[in-house]
């Protein structure tokens, strides 16, 4: 038993200087770890901070500038152009100048005085339908607030019906909230896959794996002496990328660290165990990469990190439950934010399990079978 | 010139014939094409559609029941009816609803005088789908107020006021139905074309590089030049192939409207692919190994054009320093030429400022790489 450990020990220990001695990879593992997370915080938003916007107003009244002064003061709208004729929204939104043209007829006072609906157009430009749709939404708003406040100088009641919102989990809402958590397990995962996959791919491509496989270890110990440094390497990573959700962007937490880092152990491993498997099938360097590459893209995108896995169709759904990211994602996500225990989470463990016990097994099969 | 001629054929087909040999490149080539459409295509959508509402109402008139009605209309919201807030508040906590509307006792009475609230919890565990979410809820609820107020006569008074109200009537241009299919399957020309061109040139010539068969090739009478190039030609035509498999999936598949002309989007992609191909001589002559070259690769295509060129987040809205590394990118501008060219059409002012950027980019990430394969032959 402690040959065991001790030969483990040696192997983990020279594939980690392996990992560790070229200071590019040092660097490579670390550095973008921290700034991708800092630049992908700040850049998952899909709040509207900054709408340019073109304004054609073919009634010039009090009403009209009134109601575009309710939107110039929300500090979100930015005007950008002022039109004359109709036939000058198609440039303005074509060349992208403005997201939006609001355009008010020559009635629009009457209308209103009339106390008849007046509608205003609103032209958008809905090449990110996203976008277009929350800035919609925006104008809306301000036309409410806008109607409300006529209502009000009418002498009338305010409006009938309030609805008092609240959310859980994240008060404000905010974009970057469920994106950090998501990155501890994703960002990690892109390295460490690579990293693994390499391991064993490099090896045979220089021929020292075989030399591996003369030494007195078996299959077993090399696969735990392979397995070991990438899964503490993926781990680092994530900590580096949890303590930018937490300290940089005070993101709180509010689940427990032990029941968090049980779920990245356990998913750290179901990917150093895929990686593996990649690693065992190639046979050289070059097509662990390319296999690494493609499950990598189906799994990240199928992870629920940019877009939920309850918009999936059914069959892709069920796909999912082959990917690790999806689980660690929604754990990871859960316990951050939600602060639910592992008596909640556990259920995600048993895929991340079940993935970890086919490939370890498979991965050392495969190394002792490719040298026959 | 002849000897050029030959000497790049005979390296090219050197090099389409390594390409070929490799399944694992066909894989890249056109299984991940492949597989990428069906997901972009079928599996990734911002639309919220029937997202489970818990709704608690408290107050069981039918002016409550009506008002809670609305919501059924909406195809964004599937209401669930509960019996009480503690069992609605344990669904949520299981995630198993996305919202929940308490509709209070005194529902009715607070209507009738004006004054009527109704309470709406959202998850905020997916931030952009909750304000979504609560914008239908909200809307909803509003219209049926509006609705019974209207019923009501002019008792309320709300009639007989002399100002009327601002509605808004609005138009989405390009997208008219708003489905974000439409702009996520021309994003997936440039993730792509990035991966395809990037991934595959840094890796293929990193290899060469830690291998030193590059070497081995410079003592040849091939100049540095043609071992570029038939380097980048291989790849380029796999990258068409990739191309072409989107252009046809986005037309017969989702049939997402090709506005602009076929010709601009091929010769657009064309331009991008070189940006991409340079990429990555680039990556692989700084890098040469092959560990670095994929992890740099990585790092610098995957996330970043999906994250950082207005793919998925609105560059307009992030702060001044991410907009800056966005623009840094050249697939921030492909982005934006593919969507406007598949969406919009062919807006030429926009056509020539992206593309000229991206000629830019081709120009300089070609004479570096040609600069940094050179110095190694001292």
């Amino acid at each position: 038993m402690t040959d065991f450990l001790l030969r483990v020990a040696n192997l983990c220990k020279k594939e980690l200087l392996a990992i560790f001695k070229d200071p590019a990879s040092r660097v490579i593992l670390f550095v973008p770890a921290i700034m991708q997370s800092l630049v992908f915080g700040y850049a998952a938003t899909y709040d509207l901070s900054n709408v340019p916007y073109a304004l054609l107003d073919q009634s010039r009244t009090g009403a009209s500038t009134e109601l575009i002064a309710h939107l110039d003061s929300t500090g979100v709208f930015h005007r950008v152009a002022t039109l004359r004729t109709q036939a000058d929204i198609r440039e303005v939104i074509d060349t992208e100048k403005a997201l939006l043209v609001i355009q008010i007829a020559p009635n629009f006072e009457q209308q209103l005085g009339a106390g008849q609906p007046a509608a205003i157009q609103l032209i958008l430009d809905a090449r990110n339908s996203n976008t277009a749709g929350s800035a919609a939404g925006y104008v809306s708003a301000v036309v409410e607030r806008y109607n409300a406040e006529l209502r009000m100088r009418a002498g009338a009641p305010p409006a009938p019906l309030t609805v008092e919102s609240r959310a859980w989990f994240n008060p404000n809402l905010e974009t970057r909230w469920n994106l950090l958590p998501g990155l501890i397990a994703a960002l990690s995962m892109l390295q460490t896959l690579l990293l693994t996959a390499l391991s064993v791919a490099r090896e045979r491509e220089q021929g020292t794996f075989d030399q591996l496989l003369v030494t007195p270890m078996s299959p077993l110990e090399i696969m735990i002496g392979k397995a070991l440094p990438p899964v503490l390497v993926g781990l680092a990573q994530s900590t580096l990328i949890l303590l930018v959700a937490l300290f940089w962007f005070g993101i709180p937490m509010a689940g427990s660290l032990a029941t968090l880092y049980t779920g990245l152990v356990f998913f750290t491993v179901a990917s150093v165990g895929i990686g593996l498997s990649i690693s065992a099938v190639s046979a050289n360097m070059q097509q662990a990469m390319l296999y690494t590459f493609v499950l990598l893209m189906p799994m990240m995108l199928l992870s629920g990190l940019t877009t939920p896995v309850r918009n999936m169709p059914h069959v892709l759904q069920l796909i999912t439950m082959a990917n690790p990211l999806r689980f660690a994602i929604e754990l990871v996500q859960r316990v951050y934010l939600e602060g639910v225990g592992l008596s909640t989470v556990w259920h995600n463990l048993i895929p991340l399990s079940i993935i970890a016990i086919v490939t370890l097994p498979l991965a050392a099969w495969l190394f002792r079978h490719r040298l026959v | 010139m002849s000897g050029f001629r030959t000497r790049l054929v005979s390296l090219t087909r050197k090099e389409f014939r390594q390409l070929l040999r490799d399944r694992s490149n066909l894989a890249i080539g056109i299984l991940l094409p492949m597989v990428l459409i069906l997901i972009f295509g079928y599996g990734m959508s911002l639309d919220v559609k029937n997202a489970p509402v818990a709704v608690v109402l408290e107050d069981a008139s039918p002016t409550a029941h009506e008002a809670i009605a609305g919501l059924q209309l909406s195809p964004a919201i599937a209401p669930v009816l509960l019996g009480s807030m503690h069992e609605a508040e344990a669904l949520m906590r299981e995630r198993k609803v996305d919202a929940i509307v308490r509709v209070p006792a005194d529902f009715s009475r607070a209507l009738a005088a004006g004054n009527a609230r109704v309470q709406l919890i959202v998850h905020g565990a997916d931030a952009g789908r909750a304000t979504i979410i609560q914008a239908y809820v909200s809307g909803a609820l509003a219209q049926a107020a509006v609705r019974q107020a209207d019923r009501g006569g002019g008792s309320t008074g709300a009639d007989a006021l002399p100002t009327g109200r601002v509605t808004v009537e609005q138009r989405m241009w390009f997208n008219a139905a708003n489905t974000s299919t439409w702009y996520l399957v021309p994003g997936l020309i440039v993730l792509i074309m990035t991966l395809v061109g990037a991934f595959l040139t840094a890796l293929v010539m990193a290899r060469e590089w830690e291998r030193g068969t590059l070497e081995a090739l410079f003592v040849t009478p091939v100049r540095p030049v043609e071992i570029l190039l038939a380097k980048i030609i291989p790849y380029f035509a796999v990258g068409m192939l990739g191309l072409a498999l989107c252009l046809l999936a986005a037309r017969f598949l989702f049939a997402v409207p090709m506005v602009g002309s076929l010709l601009a989007v091929v010769l657009s992609s064309m331009l991008y692919l070189i940006v991409a191909v340079s990429l990555g001589l680039v990556i692989s002559s700084v890098t040469r190994n092959q560990f670095l070259a994929s992890q740099v690769a990585l790092i610098a295509t995957f996330m970043p054009s999906m994250m950082l060129s207005g793919f998925l987040f609105d560059l307009r809205n992030v702060p001044t320093a991410v907009r800056v590394i966005g623009h840094v990118l050249p697939a921030t501008y492909f982005m934006d030429l593919i969507r406007t060219l598949f969406l919009a059409g062919d807006v030429w002012p926009l056509i020539w400022r992206n593309c000229a950027v991206l000629v830019a980019y081709a120009v300089g990430l070609l004479l570096l790489a040609r600069a940094v394969t050179r110095k190694s032959l001292d």
